[in-house]
């Protein structure tokens, strides 16, 4: 080997190497993406829609993730499926709280101050009462998939990542069917352009509001389960993923479903991009430097609805 | 309460602060003041945006983290006095204030909100990946020995104004509380304030008669920023030490937002009474049970009165006497 082909020889294992490693990383970032969506899904609704700044929605998802791992520890059953046995008395517990925040702050049009620090309170109490009963160690669940991988090629496909990205999907879709073609998922839509016009139609919305906050708390149930088993968990990390989904919901245009579902691929290729060639520690601030952007800059988002006057 | 009375009962309350320094020998008392009047100054600064204005800042530990690390930067560079640290301090945390405000506060208050709690992750992460600081590990502040200021010596064993860092740093902490109560009531009382009450009942009202209204915004989050940086710059030298996690953690905003809302938002009032009750049941909570009833506390008593007592202790006060008359 001649002094001229040294150079080239490192420079061809460089590009293997780093094509690898970008393979790698768009794939993890796609499902990491379709994952974030099911996270972000419910507070598309709540906050996109309903215009409820639940700031707790990441703490319900832990809440749910707790749920979950008891559940998986005690009795085997499969996460997801916990989640999904879950997610009715989610829906109840979220029309429960919305009576409260609508009898407390919506009907006195106080929900700008105190209903913000309303689901702040909600999300410490919750956190705390998680740490008292379970401490502050990382718990996970188990199931067979967990720790299967496939190989295709020099792209691995993590099965803990791909199961919940599969169900975030599922869930992601039906949820935009839901509100694009059923009476239910209309009448959500009114609520967001003009409520009052759906009262002059004899419809009640709160009663539409509280239906779809349950429902968006419902999506914390298995997006909990989802999370449980692509990390390990503790009661404070619901903290880290405030800024992934308000940024998310944002991003993606308040109340457009499939703009969150881009913005949450978007977020989740950039993140795992940083990670791979940057290093971990600097994702947390992907999202939230994202969020602070959008907001100085473009606050319709991609997919801002027309007529939304919000911004 | 006529102004000078209210500045005699000021200055009285200095004077108490350091004859307390001079003559109270248990230290804990200072250990558990320190944190009170941190909650409350950190409380009052909230209020300033929060109750005046009635925009929420989810972000003040971001402020407050700024303003110590800020603090150590100016130590590890010039090797800056306490004092120089404390004015550092609070004028990055104004410049951080200014910048979100400028870029957020013609949104919604709810997005103002969000980009606040964006800001204090952002700003971790960065003290994290910076080694200078001291990265994720944290770094330590040795305090000088034998400080003296115009020639007299500040901390001592024999002939200094205090005997040791701890109670310099309570009277600090009092002084720094009583001015930001002025600033407070000076506010309140001032077209300024009168301007700020308006915004918060009408925007478009406000706006439409003239209110300059994203001047006063800005103005009153850069004032708010600025006294939790202050607080922050302070916080290094009490703890002598400092790390991410106990600099940019979300339970200094939660009790910079509940104290005001628990005490009532109106008037300074209701910030120090609420840190100076919730503080105290916090401090006897977290030596009898544990540090996470604290916060679990806070979030009770948060959640119990923005439902059902919206004036806060202030309102339920004023109800009460009313119904007397």
């Amino acid at each position: 080997m001649n002094s001229r082909l040294l150079p080239r020889f490192f420079f061809g294992i460089f590009i293997l190497f780093s094509a690898e490693l970008l393979s790698n990383a768009i794939v993890t970032g796609i499902l990491l993406g379709g994952f974030y969506a099911a996270l972000s899904i419910g507070l598309s609704i709540s906050f996109g829609l309903l215009d409820i700044v639940n700031i707790a929605h990441p703490a319900f998802i832990i809440l749910g993730a707790f749920v979950c791992f008891i559940f998986n520890s005690h009795y085997g059953l499969d996460p997801i499926l916990i989640g999904i046995i879950f997610a009715p008395a989610f829906y109840v517990l979220g029309t429960l709280i919305y009576r409260i925040y609508y009898e407390s702050f919506e009907k006195t049009g106080a929900e700008a101050l105190r209903g913000l620090a309303f689901f702040f309170g909600v999300m410490f109490i919750i956190e705390v009462i998680l740490i008292m009963s379970f401490g502050v160690d990382f718990q996970m669940v188990q199931a067979d998939y967990i720790d299967f991988k496939a190989t295709f090629g020099v792209v691995d496909l993590p099965f803990r990542m791909f199961v919940p990205f599969v169900i975030a999907m599922i869930m992601t879709f039906g949820l935009q069917y839901f509100s694009s073609r059923t009476f239910f998922g209309r009448a959500m839509q009114a609520v967001a352009q003009d409520s009052l016009a759906l009262r002059l139609m004899a419809i009640d919305p709160a009663r539409i509001k509280r239906i779809a906050f349950g429902l968006s708390l419902a999506t914390c149930s298995i997006a909990g389960a989802l999370l449980v088993i692509v990390i390990p968990i503790e009661p404070s990390v619901g903290r880290l993923y405030i800024g992934q989904v308000f940024a998310i919901v944002v991003l993606g245009g308040l109340g457009s479903q499939s703009g969150t579902l881009i913005a949450a691929m978007l977020l989740g290729l950039v993140e795992s991009m940083i990670t791979t060639f940057f290093g971990p520690s600097w994702s947390p601030a992907v999202a939230f430097g994202a969020l602070i952007l959008v907001l100085a800059f473009k606050p319709t988002g991609i997919l801002g609805r027309v007529g939304d006057t919000r911004g | 309460m006529s102004r000078n009375r209210f500045y005699i009962i000021i200055g009285a309350l200095l004077v108490l602060s350091y004859l307390a320094t001079r003559f109270v020998d248990n230290q804990f008392y200072f250990f558990a003041g320190f944190a009170i009047l941190q909650l409350m100054v950190m409380a009052l600064a909230w209020n300033i945006l929060g109750g005046y204005v009635g925009y929420v800042n989810f972000g003040s530990a971001a402020f407050f983290g700024l303003g110590a690390y800020s603090a150590i930067v100016a130590l590890n560079l010039f090797d800056a006095s306490l004092f120089a640290q404390i004015i550092t301090g609070g004028c990055f945390a104004a410049l951080i204030g200014f910048g979100t405000g400028y870029l957020t506060l013609r949104l919604r208050g709810v997005y103002f909100a969000i980009a606040t709690l964006a800001l204090l992750v952002v700003s971790e992460t960065l003290i994290v990946n910076w080694e200078f600081v001291g990265g994720a590990a944290g770094t330590y502040v040795l305090p000088k020995k034998n400080p003296t200021v115009l020639g007299v010596l500040v901390v001592g064993k024999e002939n200094a104004l205090f005997d040791n860092y701890k109670e310099l740093l309570f009277f600090l902490m009092c002084l720094i509380a009583l001015a930001t109560i002025i600033i407070c009531s000076l506010v309140e009382n001032s077209k300024l304030g009168r301007g700020l009450a308006a915004l918060r009942d009408s925007e478009e009202a406000a706006e439409s008669m003239g209110v300059p209204t994203l001047r006063l915004k800005l103005f009153a989050t850069t004032l708010s920023a600025s006294i939790m940086g202050v607080t922050g710059g302070i916080f290094p030298y009490y703890m002598t030490f400092i790390d991410p996690i106990s600099a940019f953690n979300l339970d200094i905003s939660v009790n910079a937002l509940a104290m005001p809302l628990i005490g009532g938002t109106a008037t300074w009032l209701g910030p120090v009474l609420g840190a100076v009750v919730l503080g105290t049941l916090q401090q006897i909570a977290t030596v009898t049970i544990s540090s996470e009833v604290n916060l679990l506390i806070v979030g009770l008593f948060l959640v119990a009165f923005v439902v059902f007592a919206p004036g806060g202790f202030l309102g339920l006060i004023e109800k009460y006497w009313k119904r007397g008359d």
